[in-house]
């Protein structure tokens, strides 16, 4: 018995030394790979911006030069243009009918929630790369669905894919499809959990239906709308898989399909000019700052209104 | 009630109008993969399916390098989704339910990640591999995200509530280091935050498109996606090709999508709601 004991608090000891380091091995591999591939990019990606490097030879220091470039660079402005225009045509219907639909779906007299929740959901889960290429020949210059639906009316076939305000429809619409069902989901866990008393009370007082919708349910739910219109943003001004599918080849600035990151993709991966591309993904990160700071503002001020 | 006929009526028809938008896409995707070319072309368009879907499958699967390509998404889809669920349980188990000195900050260090926008590190990132010699390499799409930040946030939330602390003082008092602890206990009480992360790890891998476009430079390596926007390229003028590959690209997720919709859904409401 008194051998036993000190042997049992030696291997105690040992377990606890091994229980102390363990928490430290258990996370230690995120913050060994995000300082390689999180960190060092990020600012390598400062000195790459103040840099000229076309992917083989040395990087040259440049200075400020590539920022004075960027800000006098029409195409780019374009591309911010671009962006912002599909950004605006796609989100603002986008989450106005995803409210609409959620208020809807929770209506008492709607059956089959669940299952309409799914069918609505469904578009989120599939490829943008598929469904690009699905849209870009439904939208077909010459002979897709689109087209051959105008012809029955007697229109004319419209160039969606080569017409700079068509082609920007045409990509929002692919989003527009893909993210409808996702932000109505997210806008019904917020209905569900409005207190049913607000409804009853406004009902009382005779409000219709759609005056509940915008005196209850829409200033109820502005965290979570606020939510997904910043999240619709920083997402809208990234967007570049769409818009590289449907226009893979020959997509300007001018011609409306060219995004920032498409931009920075093509002045990078094509054109070679790497530290010129991340001066261009420096400048879509004040963008991104500029409109979360924007939403950010108006919320506060709003708040302090209400 | 205040609901008056015409207002039903009026709500039906458009969540019929949504059901009917979000359905058609699919639809006409088996429309466009079961004809042969020359009866795509027709004025009015014919909204039936055609009978040449096995036909048109097997071409895509005989005359391209397609079907190899489904082999390769498949290889880094489930490699980096087991790779996620292991770090990602591992860390998320040790924030949620363990002490230990710096866990605060480690924490908010974390979430602050998620921050960044992810367009910043595509250059550099580009530059790293060029160095280390992953460019072309599976190693770039798997190894870089294989511990990351939203899913050990998923988990640790799940922890917390779900393992009482009670059964991990119990275990700890049985002398079951902490390793121990997590497999045998731990592990199997994730298991439902452990699904809905596979699934999503799984549908990002499998969608994903602008990191392996500019990894990977050799054709016999191309993931699906890559090989459906060359399908694209092949068959210019034959449209019921190109969109039998999108077809076959969607089928698995919406396999996906029918067994497992309710997880994928709750998963969803679930992260954005804590975020």
């Amino acid at each position: 018995m008194e051998l036993q004991q000190p042997a049992a608090t030696n291997k105690e000891k040992r377990h606890f030394d091994l229980d102390k380091v363990a928490p430290y091995i258990a996370v230690a591999p995120f913050y060994i790979l995000f300082l390689i591939f999180g960190l060092f990019p990020v600012v390598f990606s400062a000195y790459l911006a103040v840099s000229k490097w076309d992917g083989l030879g040395q990087i040259q220091y440049l200075g400020m030069d590539n920022f004075s470039r960027l800000i006098t660079d029409m195409d780019f402005w374009l591309s911010l243009k671009n962006t912002l225009i599909i950004w605006a045509i796609g989100t603002i219907p986008m989450l106005f009918m995803a409210l609409v639909l959620a208020f809807c779906l929770n209506l008492k007299f709607i059956k089959h929630k669940e299952f309409l929740k799914s069918v609505l959901f469904l578009p989120n889960i599939t490829s943008v790369v598929a469904i690009s290429i699905l849209f870009g020949l439904i939208f077909s210059n010459f002979n897709g669905l689109a087209n051959g639906l105008l012809g029955v009316f007697g229109l004319k076939p419209i160039k969606w894919l080569t017409e700079p305000g068509w082609v920007r429809v045409v990509i929002a619409s692919v989003n527009i499809w893909q993210y409808t069902g996702y932000n109505m989901i997210i806008y019904l866990t917020g209905i569900i959990r409005i207190p049913g008393d607000l409804y009853e009370a406004a009902r009382m007082d005779g409000a219709s239906n759609p005056q509940i919708f915008w005196n209850v349910t829409i200033p109820q739910l502005k965290p979570i709308i606020l939510f997904t219109v910043m999240m619709s943003t920083i997402g809208g001004l990234q967007i570049f898989s769409e818009a590289q599918v449907l226009v893979p080849t020959g997509a300007t600035p001018q011609g409306g399909a060219m995004t920032i990151v498409y931009y920075l993709y093509q002045t990078a991966f094509t054109q070679h000019q790497f530290g010129y591309g991340s001066a261009i993904a420096w400048g879509l990160v004040v963008v991104i700052m500029f409109f979360s700071l924007l939403n950010w503002f108006i919320t506060t001020k709003r708040v302090k209104g209400a | 009630m205040g609901d008056n006929k015409l207002f039903k009526l009026i709500v039906r028809v458009f969540i019929g109008f949504g059901v009917i938008l979000s359905l058609f896409p699919f639809y006409w995707m088996f429309v466009m993969a079961s004809k042969p070319n020359s009866e795509i072309y027709k004025t009015p368009p014919s909204l039936t399916l055609g009978n040449e879907l096995f036909k048109n499958i097997h071409t895509v699967f005989t005359q391209t390098t397609f079907f190899h390509s489904v082999l390769n998404t498949l290889f880094i889809a489930i490699t980096s989704t087991c790779l996620i669920l292991f770090f990602d349980s591992l860390a998320g188990f040790a924030f949620g339910k363990l002490k230990f000195k710096g866990k605060a900050f480690l924490f908010t260090f974390l979430m602050g990640t998620m921050m960044i926008p992810g367009q910043l590190n595509i250059i550099p990132s580009f530059y790293l591999m060029d160095k280390i010699g992953w460019v072309g390499s599976y190693k770039a799409l798997i190894i870089p995200g294989m511990a990351n930040a939203f899913g050990i946030f998923w988990i640790r939330s799940y922890c917390t509530d779900a393992i009482p602390d009670s059964l991990l003082e119990s275990a700890k008092l049985d002398g079951s280091s902490i390793f121990r602890t997590y497999r045998s206990i731990a592990l199997p009480i994730m298991k439902p935050a452990l699904a809905f992360l596979a699934l999503y790890s799984f549908m990002g891998s499998w969608n994903d498109y602008m990191w392996p476009l500019i990894i990977l430079n050799d054709e016999k390596k191309y993931t699906l996606m890559l090989a459906l926007t060359q399908l694209k390229g092949l068959f210019t003028t034959n449209y019921p090709l190109v969109i039998t590959g999108a077809l076959l690209a969607t089928l698995p997720l919406l396999l996906i999508f029918v067994l497992f919709s309710k997880q994928l859904i709750a998963g969803i409401t679930d992260g954005a709601v804590k975020e």
